[in-house]
């Protein structure tokens, strides 16, 4: 039986079709969960896709973070179930305490929507182990609250733990230390503001030549082949 | 009916790129003497059944747990009397 993972949809999310078609492109089972519902079908692994839940009302993600669905999945983080919040998702889990900072309005004020180049810094998580470490992902990014924030000792102690999970090769939002992306200490709970899931092939991703390097458009799709193998052998 | 208003403002080491834009926009109106602009936000709610002695507490409680994301932000809650005046210093 494939791994299943699942991909919840809130009001106001827009990338749980992107996630779901990712999680189908590595051979999992993508399975739909809905904002409502505590059950979560006995999936192995939960993406908290992009979007703007709730319309990003009184903050990104605030309200999101206590819908029912939300009740069960931070109990199973905590329990170790592998938790990939993307873009808004990441914003779900620093509200919910499961990663630690949060997002503010980016540095210029623009939505930016716009090829990133990351490099990825930790390859010992559920959502990373395909990645080498410095290696360089284009991925897109398309956010107006991306720019990642923490106190001076939140982030040093992300930095002394080898918690930063990616960072920006050119910082796009003023984001602290170049941070796109944390794990918690465990590995199991990721978040990232750039979009793998826009990332998986060569048709509809990123393609084509940053400064004279072929970009495939498939450098999201370890996250996805990440996972797939961590819930394989697991 | 009791009426409380909780004020969130970004902490004061966080940057604040909405106030920036602000502030460098009123010197365009001749508003020259700005120094500096924090943009926040109130909150105003009204509460039926509140035991005043209560009120504060419960209204911080709010505060904590949603109004404000306390990593970024801070909070400020007054407590109004019927005439919608302060009633009691904070």
């Amino acid at each position: 039986m494939p791994a299943r993972i699942g991909v919840v949809t809130f009001p106001g999310t827009l990338d749980d079709q992107q996630a779901l078609r990712a999680a189908a492109a590595v051979g999992a089972e993508p399975v739909a969960l809905w904002h409502k519902e505590q059950n979560l079908h006995q999936v192995d692994a939960v993406v908290l896709p992009g979007g703007f839940s709730y319309g990003d009302y009184l903050r990104a993600g605030a309200i999101a973070r206590f819908s029912p669905v939300m009740d069960t999945i931070i109990d199973a983080a905590r329990g170790g179930l592998p938790v990939l919040g993307i873009c808004n998702g990441f914003q779900v889990l620093c509200e919910a305490h499961l990663l630690e900072g949060a997002m503010i309005r980016n540095g210029d004020l623009h939505f930016i929507n716009r090829d990133v180049t990351l490099r990825i810094e930790n390859n010992r998580t559920a959502w990373t182990s395909d990645y080498e470490v410095g290696a360089e992902a284009v991925i897109p990014i398309k956010n107006v609250d991306g720019r990642f924030v923490a106190d001076a000792h939140t982030l040093d102690a992300l930095e002394a733990e080898g918690r930063v999970l990616a960072r920006y090769v050119a910082n796009p939002n003023g984001a602290a230390r170049d941070i796109a992306g944390i794990t918690n200490a465990a590995g199991n709970v990721v978040g990232l503001m750039p979009h793998p899931e826009y990332a998986i092939d060569d048709l509809t991703g990123p393609a084509g030549f940053i400064e004279n390097r072929r970009v495939p458009g498939t450098d999201g799709l370890p996250f996805f082949t990440s996972i797939l193998k961590s819930l394989v052998s697991a | 009916m009791a009426r409380v208003l909780v004020d969130v403002m970004l902490k004061p080491e966080i940057l604040d790129p909405q106030g920036q834009a602000v502030q460098r926009a009123l010197p365009r109106m001749g508003f020259d003497s700005v120094t500096n602009v924090r943009q926040g936000k109130r909150f105003v709610l009204d509460l039926a059944d509140a035991d005043p002695a209560t009120l504060r507490a419960t209204a911080e409680q709010m505060a904590e747990k949603l109004l404000a994301n306390t990593v970024i932000e801070d909070f400020h809650v007054t407590v109004l009397d019927e005439a919608g005046e302060t009633g009691e210093s904070v």
